[in-house]
C-alpha cells in the first residue's frame, strides 16, 4: 500500500523520536517501502552541525544507521533555510512532493493549549497534502 | 542538497565519501557547541533554550535600568545626556575617524581578490533574490530615519548655512552650519546642505553596516561560529569569547538593539500620532499612542511568526514599493528638472565635501561636527549591532563583492536619489514658492506640511503614515529575531516563545516609558554605546580582513 515513507528527523532531539522510529521499521518491513528521512537545519552554525553540509553527512549516518536496524533502502535529505523554526511547515510539505513520499511518519507531541496559537507542525502538514500522515505520540 | 546513500542495483548502503555541496570555506576548530551553554526548559508547556548567563544579566540590566529610569527620571536624564554629549564632545573625533575607518576597508575590499570570497562557502547559492535581499537591508537599515530627515535635514542645514558663520565671544563658532557656511549664497547653501546630509545618509552608516554584517557573515557562515557579536572576537580572542569576555559583547548589543528598538518604537509612535492629529484630527492623546504601539506590535508579531521569508521579507517588500511610489510622486509633481539635475550636482557636491566633512581633526564647525555628525555617528553604530546581524543572516550565498557593493554603494545611491527629491522639493517651496510652512513645522510634521503643498495630499499624507508604521514593523521583527538569536546563544533555531517573547518585550517597555516618561533618556542610553561599539566595530574590521585572507576564493 505505501511505497516511500518520509520521515522528518530533528537530529537535536533524536531520543524524542525514538517511538516514532520504531514504527517507521515496522511499516517499511511490512509494505516493503522505502525510507527517506528529511532534516531541517538551520544555514547558519546550530547545535548539531555548523554547515548545512555537516548536517546532511549527520543525518546521512543517521539514516544509514537506521538501515542497519530495519534493512530497508534508506536516502536522506535535508533543507537550508534562513529561519527553519518559521519555514519548516511549508519545507515539509514541499519535500513530500519532491520526493514522492506516500506515507509521513512524524513525532508529535501530546496536544497542549498552545496548539491554538502555534500548532503543531504534524497537524498542519496533515491538512496541507494528500499522502497519509501517520503522527506517533510519545508513550 | 540531496545525497542519495542507496546504490541503484542493490539496497545496501553506499560508504562513498560526501561530496562538499557548499563548496571550500575554512571552519575554526573549536571544540565549543552551539548552544551548549544554553538551558533548555517547558515551562507551562512552553518550549525555552536560552543561553543562561546572557538571558539573565541582559534582563536584569534592562529591567535595572528601566525601572532606575521610571523612578528617577529626573536624576536619570541629566546623567545619561551629560554622558553622550562628552562623548560627542570630546571623542566626536573618534566616531568620525573610526566611521572612516569602515568606509575605506569597505570600499578596499570591493577591489580586491578578497571581493571573490563567497559567504557560505564558495558554491553556497543565495537564500534570497535580489529584491526580497535589498528591501530587507534597506528597511532593517535606515527606512524610518529617510521619513522624518528627508524634508527636515536639508531644510535644516540649508537655514544655518545661509545663516553664514556667527562667532561667540570666546571665540567659538555658536552657528550650526557645516563646514564653512554659505552666508546668503542661496546656490552654495544648497549645495552645502545636500552635501551635509548625503554625507549622514551615505557611506559611513552603511559603512558601519557592512562592517558588522560582512565580519559576522564570514564567521558564522564560513568560520562555522554562532551567529552572535561575540564571533568575530574569535581571532583576537580566541576560545575566551565563549566565556566573560564573549557574554559582556553579546549583553552590551542586546542592550543596545532592545532600547535603540523601544525608544525609536516610543518616539516614533508620538510623531506618528502627531502626524495622525495634523492630518486626521485624530487627537494624539495617550489612548492612541498606546493603540498604535499595541498594532505595531501585533503586526510584527504576525511577521515574526511567519519568519523571515514570509514575514520580514514580504513587509520589507511592501515598503519598498510604498517608499518608491512616493518618491516618484515626489519627483514628477515636484520640480522634476531641479531633482533630476539635483542628483547629479548633489552627488558631485557630497564628493568634493566629502574630505572636509569627514575630516575628525581641526575643524571649525565644532557644532555641526559634534552636534550633528558625531551625534549620527554614534546612532548609526548603535544601531549597527542589530542591522549588522539581521543583514548577515540573509546574506548567505553572496560573494564579498556583491555584498558590500549591495550593503555600500546602492543604499547610499538610494539615499542620494530620496534626500534630493524631498530636500529639494522642500526647498524649492521655502526658496522659490516662498512657502514657509515647511520651514516653520514641527520636524517630525515637515514632511506632511510638504506634502500638504503637493497635489493629492490626502493620498501622499496617508501613504507617508502608513509608511512610517511600516518601517517601524519591519524594525521591530527584524529586532526581535536579533535579540532572540543573541540571547539564545546564536541559534536561530530556537523555540518561537522566544521571539514572541522579545516582540511583546519591546511594546511593553515602550508603553510604560511613554507613560512613565524617561524615553529620550533611555534613548540616549542606548546611544551611549555607540562608544564600546566603535571599537567593537574596529575590532571587526581586523577580523574581516583576517578572516577573509584564509577563504578559499569563488571562481
Amino acid at each position: 500500500m505505501f511505497k516511500h515513507i518520509m520521515v522528518p528527523i530533528d537530529l537535536a532531539h533524536i531520543d524524542v523520536l525514538e517511538p516514532a522510529l520504531d514504527v517507521v521499521a515496522d511499516m517499511a518491513k511490512h509494505y516493503d517501502a522505502k525510507i527517506t528521512y528529511v532534516g531541517v537545519t538551520s544555514n547558519t552554525p546550530n547545535s548539531v552541525a555548523r554547515t548545512p553540509n555537516e548536517y546532511e553527512q549527520k543525518l546521512d549516518a543517521f539514516a544509514q544507521k537506521r538501515h542497519g536496524v530495519h534493512g530497508q533502502p534508506v536516502t536522506a535529505k535535508v533543507y537550508g533555510s534562513t529561519d527553519p523554526v518559521a519555514n519548516l511547515d511549508d519545507i515539509l510539505v514541499n519535500a513530500i512532493d519532491e520526493i514522492g513520499a506516500d506515507l509521513i511518519i512524524m513525532a508529535t507531541h501530546l496536544p497542549k493549549k498552545l496548539d491554538a496559537v502555534m500548532p503543531a507542525h504534524g497537524g498542519k502538514i496533515a491538512t496541507h497534502t494528500d499522502a497519509s500522515v501517520f503522527l506517533v505520540r510519545p508513550h | 542538497m540531496e545525497k542519495n546513500t542507496q546504490r541503484p542495483d542493490d539496497d545496501k548502503p553506499s560508504s562513498e565519501g560526501i561530496p562538499a555541496p557548499e563548496g571550500a570555506s575554512n571552519l575554526i576548530d573549536t571544540d565549543y557547541v552551539i548552544g551548549q551553554d544554553n538551558i533548555t526548559a517547558s515551562p507551562m508547556g512552553i518550549d525555552v533554550d536560552l543561553h543562561g548567563k546572557v538571558f539573565l544579566f541582559s534582563s536584569i540590566v534592562i529591567l535595572l535600568f528601566v525601572i532606575l529610569t521610571l523612578a528617577l527620571q529626573d536624576q536619570m536624564e541629566p546623567i545619561f545626556n551629560s554622558m553622550f554629549s562628552f562623548l560627542t564632545t570630546n571623542l566626536g573625533w573618534f566616531f568620525i575617524l573610526g566611521a572612516n575607518v569602515f568606509v575605506v576597508l569597505a570600499i578596499v575590499l570591493i577591489f580586491t581578490p578578497m571581493g571573490k570570497v563567497r559567504i557560505g562557502g564558495a558554491d553556497a547559492k543565495p537564500d534570497f533574490g535580489y529584491a526580497g535581499w535589498f528591501s530587507m537591508l534597506f528597511a532593517a537599515g535606515m527606512g524610518i530615519g529617510l521619513m522624518f530627515y528627508g524634508v527636515s535635514e536639508p531644510l535644516g542645514h540649508y537655514g544655518t548655512a545661509m545663516g553664514g558663520i556667527s562667532m561667540g565671544e570666546n571665540g567659538i563658532r555658536t552657528d550650526w552650519a557645516p563646514l564653512g557656511a554659505a552666508a546668503g549664497d542661496q546656490a552654495g547653501a544648497i549645495d552645502l546642505s545636500m552635501a551635509a546630509t548625503i554625507f549622514h545618509w551615505g557611506f559611513h552608516p552603511w559603512g558601519a553596516y557592512a562592517i558588522v554584517g560582512l565580519s559576522l557573515a564570514i564567521f558564522a557562515f564560513n568560520k562555522g561560529l554562532p551567529l552572535t557579536m561575540r564571533s568575530i572576537f574569535y581571532p583576537i580572542l580566541g576560545e575566551r569569547i565563549w566565556g566573560w569576555p564573549g557574554h559582556c559583547i553579546d549583553i552590551l548589543a542586546v542592550f543596545a538593539t532592545l532600547f535603540g528598538l523601544t525608544t525609536s518604537l516610543g518616539i516614533g509612535a508620538t510623531q506618528a500620532a502627531g502626524g495622525l492629529d495634523y492630518l486626521f484630527g485624530i487627537p494624539s492623546g495617550d489612548t492612541t499612542l498606546v493603540l498604535l504601539i499595541l498594532g505595531i506590535t501585533l503586526v510584527a508579531l504576525g511577521s515574526i511568526l511567519l519568519g523571515v521569508d514570509k514575514g520580514v521579507q514580504r513587509l520589507s517588500q511592501l515598503n519598498m514599493v510604498l517608499a518608491a511610489l512616493l518618491l516618484l510622486f515626489v519627483i514628477i509633481v515636484g520640480p522634476t528638472l531641479m531633482i533630476a539635475t539635483g542628483v547629479v550636482d548633489n552627488l558631485i557636491g557630497y564628493v568634493t565635501h566629502l574630505s572636509a566633512l569627514s575630516m575628525p581633526f581641526g575643524r571649525e564647525d565644532a557644532n555641526f561636527s559634534q552636534g550633528w555628525t558625531a551625534f549620527y555617528w554614534a546612532w548609526w553604530i548603535a544601531w549597527s549591532p542589530f542591522v549588522g546581524m539581521f543583514i548577515a543572516r540573509v546574506s548567505r550565498g553572496r560573494t564579498v563583492r556583491e555584498f558590500l557593493i549591495s550593503v555600500l554603494l546602492v543604499p547610499t545611491l538610494a539615499s542620494v536619489v530620496w534626500m534630493t527629491a524631498f530636500g529639494t522639493t522642500a526647498i524649492d517651496q521655502v526658496v522659490n514658492s516662498g512657502i514657509t510652512e515647511v520651514q516653520d513645522a514641527a520636524l517630525e510634521l515637515q514632511l506632511f506640511t510638504m506634502l500638504e503643498h503637493l497635489p493629492l495630499t490626502a493620498i501622499t499624507s496617508f501613504v507617508g503614515i502608513t509608511l512610517v508604521i511600516v518601517f517601524f514593523i519591519t524594525s521591530s521583527d527584524s529586532g526581535s529575531l536579533v535579540i532572540d538569536s543573541i540571547t539564545a546563544g546564536g541559534k536561530v533555531d530556537a523555540p518561537k516563545p522566544q521571539r514572541i517573547f522579545w516582540a511583546l518585550i519591546e511594546g511593553a517597555l515602550a508603553i510604560a516609558l511613554l507613560l512613565g516618561g524617561g524615553l529620550a533618556a533611555l534613548q540616549t542610553a542606548a546611544l551611549t554605546t555607540g562608544l564600546p561599539f566603535t571599537l567593537v566595530l574596529l575590532v571587526g574590521c581586523y577580523a574581516i580582513v583576517k578572516g577573509l585572507m584564509s577563504e578559499p576564493r569563488a571562481k
